[in-house]
């Protein structure tokens, strides 16, 4: 244990931690969504992720760029920003959309058991991540199932340095548009008429149904918003930590899945609290037990919520909030 | 309006009731024959007249220890997910804390070096896996289906990150050589140990052996009290707890079933390769079992048979026919993309699997009917 190390790189490991659970709060979205609509764990959502950070490399290589060439100029980062995200959003929506036609709506019609669904769930995941996994192969770039060469968009330079606390442009445009996207989300969810309509549907999907709110509908949207989310959630990725592999999704959807169950699963804040909790956390189990132990702690944390607070922080409410 | 389940019930049935009315005796030959036939299967003089069966691209007594080693491992995930309904993604996580712990018992390489028989750390490799599935299990199983998979899924890949590392007792990518083959002591006709490097054929006999006292075990338990309360939790966890199941205690049993099968394997894998590192325990191969045990028939033992028989032997045979014919059909490569997308195919079109369990196929023809009354009437 490394008290010191902790205290020492406080406030750097304070920082990465609230951007790494940035990231984890805008997966953990598309979890909670189809969580508190449909109570299904949507395991696939990590590849929705995975495609996304794909789709906006593979962007900025039809651009011309690759792993060694410099960005310079606002214009040109910006660019490269929207096209990057308009790719990732694209890209992460369809698969999204593709799971749900192709792998869970079959299955509702046929009133199916939850395992089912879950075992389609881990078929989907499979598919995509192994299909990407060899279409990484094919490419050859250098030993089987390498990452894919990044491009840095921005390079991370400090911007703000105040009494030892340094954070990088990077870090600010990841927390800042996580924070910003579930404000809109949270609104769009609690005073739009489509969001009133999938808090009716998370309620009770018999009587919302009954009430004229069409639930396949509803829940097409929800897996638009969680691959949007995600979308955003893998530009933000490939910009702050310009790495991108056919598993990236896995450890991020594990966390991220943590971050939703810490938070209170179903519970569009608690995505949030969950996520920057959970980064924060982790990168202090980093400092103090060192780097190796990291992605043990997201795991840890969801053994022990679950043992004692299987709810999550701020309870499970999509569908109780208010009217 | 009964006529529908009726439909799925013959269908699974003909083929069982025609088995059941065959006399006592020509079951027992039967039976016997096929098991005499199983062990015959890796000797050279007889698998070469078997053109058709035999695989022509790998050694074939090599490729019956994976597939009887896998199978193992299918009749022991579909202890977890056919009988008692609950979705362990971990399962290989299982597997690799019993190799590691025959690894570390018997190596003189290990951290430990007490340097035990291979025969001797099994059962203690089997007793650590029973412990941890039940140090997994106890928290996760009092609580919804989809909370286990997700933790199943999560320890599997703990296991295999600790395993990486390289301060760790496990040695990271350096592994564990040296871990001592089963049983030195049983000479070969050679003189040599009969457990040596390059002949299979006794692996697959012993775990042809194991695979056998499994599945008895197995079917003996599931017609017991225990059997019956599996399927009880299965079909309404609500409903068996009413009617005084005690469905935690029972669940945690086809948990920790379920792992020791696991661990035994593992155990039997560290015997064979005698070298063992985290690159031996890839999450994908988890899924690999579960596809296999879905794909045959969750709840049916003969079924898990067949489907993992399919998801491993299959690959190679069909490799082996295209380099007969002179192409390179390399199946093995997109084993995980094949069998991902079985795993959905076959929950929309046919969750009940290959060779279903009777009253399973029956509960998906249930639900089926009351989602859609019109359509199954028609």
């Amino acid at each position: 244990m490394d008290f010191d190390g902790l205290l020492r790189d406080f406030p750097d490991l304070t920082t990465t931690g609230l951007a790494q659970g940035a990231i984890y709060a805008l997966v953990a979205l598309g979890y909670t969504l189809v969580y508190g609509v449909l109570r299904l764990i949507n395991f696939a959502h990590s590849e929705v992720f995975m495609i996304g950070t794909v789709a906006a490399l593979g962007t900025w290589q039809a651009l011309g760029y690759n792993q060694n060439s410099s960005v310079g100029g606002i214009g040109l980062i910006l660019l490269l920003l929207l096209a990057g995200l308009a790719a990732a959003v694209v890209a992460s929506t369809l698969t999204a959309v593709a799971v749900e036609r192709v792998a869970y709506r079959p299955l509702r019609r046929r009133n199916a058991p939850p395992l089912a669904f879950l075992i389609t769930a881990i078929g989907a995941s499979f598919v995509l991540f192994e299909a990407v996994g060899l279409f990484s192969d094919n490419l050859h770039i250098g030993g089987e199932r390498a990452p894919f060469g990044m491009v840095t968009v921005i390079k991370p330079e400090n911007v703000i340095s105040v009494g030892g606390w340094d954070i990088t442009n990077t870090q600010i445009l990841v927390i800042l548009s996580a924070i910003g996207m579930l404000i809109a989300l949270d609104t769009f969810v609690n005073r739009s008429r489509l969001g009133r309509g999938i808090r009716a549907v998370a309620q009770d999907p018999d009587t919302a149904a009954l009430m004229g709110v069409n639930k396949d509908r509803v829940i097409l949207l929800v897996f638009v918003i969680g691959g949007i989310m995600a979308g955003a959630a893998a530009l933000l990725w490939n910009v702050a930590y310009t790495f991108s592999r056919f598993d990236v999704g896995f450890l991020i959807g594990l966390k991220a899945f943590s971050a939703a169950v810490l938070g209170g699963i179903g519970n569009l804040r608690g995505a949030l609290l969950g996520g920057l909790l959970l980064g924060v956390v982790e990168n202090y189990a980093a400092g103090l037990f060192g780097g190796d132990w990291k992605d043990f702690t997201g795991f840890v944390v969801l053994i022990v919520l679950l043992m004692f607070r299987p709810t999550g922080l701020l309870g499970e409410s999509l569908g109780r909030a208010r009217a | 309006m009964n006529a529908h389940i009726e439909k799925v019930r013959s269908r699974g049935a003909s083929m069982r009731a025609r088995w059941d009315s065959m006399p006592r005796q020509v079951r027992w030959v039967a039976l016997l024959a096929l098991i005499v036939f199983l062990y015959l299967l890796p000797n050279r003089w007889f698998y070469i007249n078997l053109w058709y069966f035999r695989t022509m691209e790998s050694d074939m007594a090599t490729v019956l220890f994976e597939t009887a080693f896998f199978v193992l491992l299918a009749v022991g995930l579909n202890v977890v997910v056919g009988f008692a309904g609950l979705l362990d993604l971990g399962y290989f996580g299982f597997f690799a804390v019993g190799a590691y712990t025959v690894a570390l018992l018997t190596s003189p390489e290990s951290r430990f070096d007490i340097g035990w028989p291979w025969l001797a750390a099994v059962p203690a490799a089997v007793a650590v896996t029973m412990i941890s599935g039940v140090i997994l299990g106890g928290p996760t199983l009092r609580l919804r289906g989809d909370y286990l998979a997700i933790v199943t899924l999560g320890f599997a890949e703990m296991i295999r990150l600790y395993a990486s590392r390289n301060e760790g007792i496990a040695n990271g990518q350096r592994g564990i050589p040296q871990i001592p083959h089963p049983v030195p002591d049983v000479k070969g006709s050679d003189g040599q140990s009969l457990f040596g490097v390059v002949d299979a054929r006794p692996y697959y006999w012993l775990t042809l052996t194991i695979i056998i006292f499994v599945i008895l075990g197995v079917r003996n338990l599931t017609r017991s009290r225990v059997g019956r309360a599996w399927v009880a939790i299965r079909e309404d966890e609500d409903a068996a707890q009413i009617m005084g199941v005690p469905t935690f205690k029972y669940k945690l049993w086809a948990f920790a079933i379920g792992a020791a099968v696991g661990g035994l394997s593992g155990a039997l894998f560290a015997g064979k390769q005698s070298f063992i590192n985290s690159d031996s325990f890839q999450l994908t191969n988890s899924i690999l079992v579960l596809a296999a045990v879905i794909l045959g028939g969750a709840g049916n033992i003969y079924g898990a048979v067949i489907g993992a028989f399919i998801t491993w032997y299959l690959p190679e045979w069909v490799r082996g026919i295209g380099g007969a014919l002179g192409l390179e059909i390399n199946v093995a490569e997109y084993r995980i993309l094949i069998f991902g997308a079985v795993l959905i195919v076959m929950m929309i079109f046919r969750p009940q699997g290959i060779l279903p369990n009777r009253r399973r196929a029956a509960e998906f023809a249930d639900r089926r009917q009351e989602a859609a009354p019109t359509e199954a009437s028609t």
